[in-house]
């Protein structure tokens, strides 16, 4: 194109008004009026995590209003999920929150569970206390080492990965797979834990804490990290709770709420361990619970290892309406063939009616609303998620603050867009 | 401070809105109450300033299609479902000084389904209803924001509506467009 041309083309461009009619109600009036700047950042921005698209306004560099706008990794898994019977959409769920998996294996099981009436035992629920807090551990690793890549601190996202990389070796040993597991099913899980699996866990149990404590020396006291997290993106208790906001993103705001130990499932009422708190609602808070929920984690690891030891039995609900049996068993009993037969092809019926039933997942409580048909098939299952909830409160935690501070808002909810989106 | 004693969420509707409760249900320990479309927001605010019941957070908003039978008049299901209309919506509140949850439901009718926005009593409802007014389509009155959220603008359809197909589609390219279309009568409207 000839240089004249194209510098007639960005004219054009740059003359071009678009109808902001769409917006009106929704940005200020100054927008309208173009006293006030409406910026595009993402979908592909490195600090969105994902394909987040956020429509700002700004006056000068302080934001005062934001739109997010979400549907990028829409993959329509709940719609999906209405074409498989109850136990061939578990894998489904993992596609959701990929950085905790095992969370939505969790919050889809014990959905199934309460809509059958399904008993889970001992053992089961034990191995799947180890899989959750193990999966919080990892999801937070990857919290810590992109929230700090996003303010300027290079070096935590190696060491965090490095960690992680253990964590996603002993989901690999328990399910054949470092990431997509589908390890909890409901009425337990997939198959008892390896013999290579307890020295693994404790080895890392082992050597976890410190790594732990290195995190903080670089980050906690740091000067630098203190003023880029102090005083930004405070959310006061209220707003919290009137947005629905969860996790760590309501206890940073100082709201003593944890499904573990309000609803406890899984036998989490049986453990000892602490709910850190914030205290100002703001980004720095939000850092040190994850922080603190690592230590906590690790105690409840602790104890349910020391647990798996001794409870013996079986890991997986033995009802053979619902749960397949053992393979051993298929060469010895035609009743284990016939259930075999009839569970993978058709499934199981479930009632027609519906549930809700929700678990505290490392972003916050990822709610599973099933309702049946009487068939073998859901009439429809909803997930109800942390990071969908958080990234609609983006406007009221941005607004007021620097366009730099909207990065550091974003990594202190910690979204996930697989999980917004679905 | 002293905390009042709890409510029986049920008998306390039932007093304060004499024929707003169509219907209760139990299942599984859950409490389900289907309410009047018009009264909704009414009966979610009650819900949420009233001593003794004092459900603070809307835990999630979600909507089921009965399409094609399961509804209507001259359905019966097992134990007597109550299901007039096609379209219901659940809103799954919480009370977390109480600890328990509810669920308040309302029915929308087939044609031009439509129910009031709760946004006026929790904002977080915001986003949850415009996913089903998305995804269901049905049209909240009074809500703030009503372009589409997941779907693209320009979509045509409400894709978790029981009677819109699931998968085998052909990836739409603007070479194709016409003919796709052909193919699509559902995403006409």
């Amino acid at each position: 194109m000839a240089v004249a041309a194209q510098a007639q083309s960005i004219e054009e461009q740059r003359k071009w008004e678009g109808s902001l009619d769409q917006l009106r109600g929704l940005v200020s009036e100054r927008a309208m009026t173009g006293e006030t700047m409406l910026l595009n950042m993402g979908p592909h921005h490195p600090s969105t995590h994902g394909v987040l698209r956020l429509l700002l306004e700004l006056d000068g560099e302080e934001i005062v209003t934001c739109l997010p706008d979400i549907g990028f990794l829409h993959t329509g898994i709940e719609k999906s999920l209405e074409d498989k019977s109850y136990e061939k959409a578990l894998p489904l769920t993992d596609r959701m929150d990929y950085l905790s998996p095992m969370s939505n294996n969790m919050a889809y099981s014990c959905a199934v569970e309460k809509l059958l009436d399904l008993d889970v035992p001992e053992r089961g629920q034990i191995i799947r206390v180890i899989c959750l807090e193990l999966a919080r551990c990892a999801s937070h690793l990857v919290w810590l080492g992109t929230h700090a890549i996003d303010m300027g601190a290079m070096s935590v996202l190696l060491y965090a990965f490095r960690e992680r990389e253990r964590v996603l070796g002993m989901f690999e040993m328990l399910s054949g797979q470092r990431m997509m597991s589908s390890y909890i099913r409901p009425g337990g899980v997939w198959r008892d834990v390896p013999v290579e699996f307890l020295p693994t866990i404790k080895q890392f149990l082992h050597d976890f804490p410190a790594k732990v404590d290195d995190y903080e020396a670089l980050l906690t006291q740091n000067p630098i990290w203190k003023d880029r997290a102090q005083g930004v993106g405070v959310v006061e208790p209220d707003v919290a709770l009137a947005h629905g906001m969860t996790g760590p993103a309501l206890r940073g705001s100082g709201v003593n709420w944890d499904l573990r130990k309000a609803q406890p499932y899984s036998g989490y009422e049986t453990y000892d361990f602490n709910v850190p708190l914030g205290e100002h609602g703001d980004v720095y808070d939000r850092y040190l619970i994850r922080i603190q929920e690592f230590r906590e984690s690790m105690k409840i690891l602790n104890q349910a290892v020391a647990r798996l030891e001794t409870v013996k039995g079986p890991y997986r609900s033995e009802n053979r309406k619902y749960v397949p049996p053992l393979r051993s068993e298929l060469g010895q009993s035609m009743e284990a063939v016939i259930h075999h037969f009839k569970l993978w092809t058709y499934g199981y019926d479930a009632p027609d009616d519906e549930i809700y039933s929700a678990i505290e997942s490392p972003r916050g409580e990822i709610g599973c609303y099933i309702h049946g048909t009487g068939a073998n098939k859901p009439r429809r299952v909803h997930f109800k998620t942390p990071s969908f909830i958080h990234i609609s409160a983006l406007p009221v935690m941005s607004s007021g603050y620097l366009l730099a501070d909207m990065v550091a808002i974003i990594g202190s909810v910690d979204i996930v867009l697989g999980d917004c989106d679905r | 401070m002293e905390i009042p004693a709890a409510r029986d969420p049920v008998s306390a509707v039932r007093e304060a809105f004499d024929d707003a409760v169509l219907h209760v249900k139990q299942f599984r320990g859950e409490t389900t109450l289907v309410v009047e479309p018009a009264r909704l927001p009414d009966v979610l605010d009650f819900l949420r300033v009233s001593s003794g019941l004092v459900y603070n957070m809307l835990s999630d908003v979600s909507a089921v299609d009965y399409y094609p039978d399961d509804y209507g008049d001259e359905f019966d299901g097992d134990d007597g479902e109550y299901r007039p209309g096609r379209f219901a919506v659940s809103y799954h509140i919480l009370s977390m000084l109480y600890n328990r949850r509810l669920r308040v439901k309302a029915f929308a009718a087939e044609e031009d389904p439509r129910l009031p926005t709760a946004t006026v009593v929790w904002p977080a409802a915001n986003w949850l209803e415009r996913e089903i007014a998305d995804m269901m389509g049905i049209s909240f009155d009074g809500h703030p924001d009503q372009r589409r959220l997941l779907m693209p603008d320009d979509w045509h359809g409400h894709p978790h509506r029981r009677d819109y197909p699931l998968g085998k589609e052909t990836v739409a390219f603007s070479f194709n467009e016409a003919e796709i279309r052909k193919h699509k009568p559902f995403a006409q409207n």
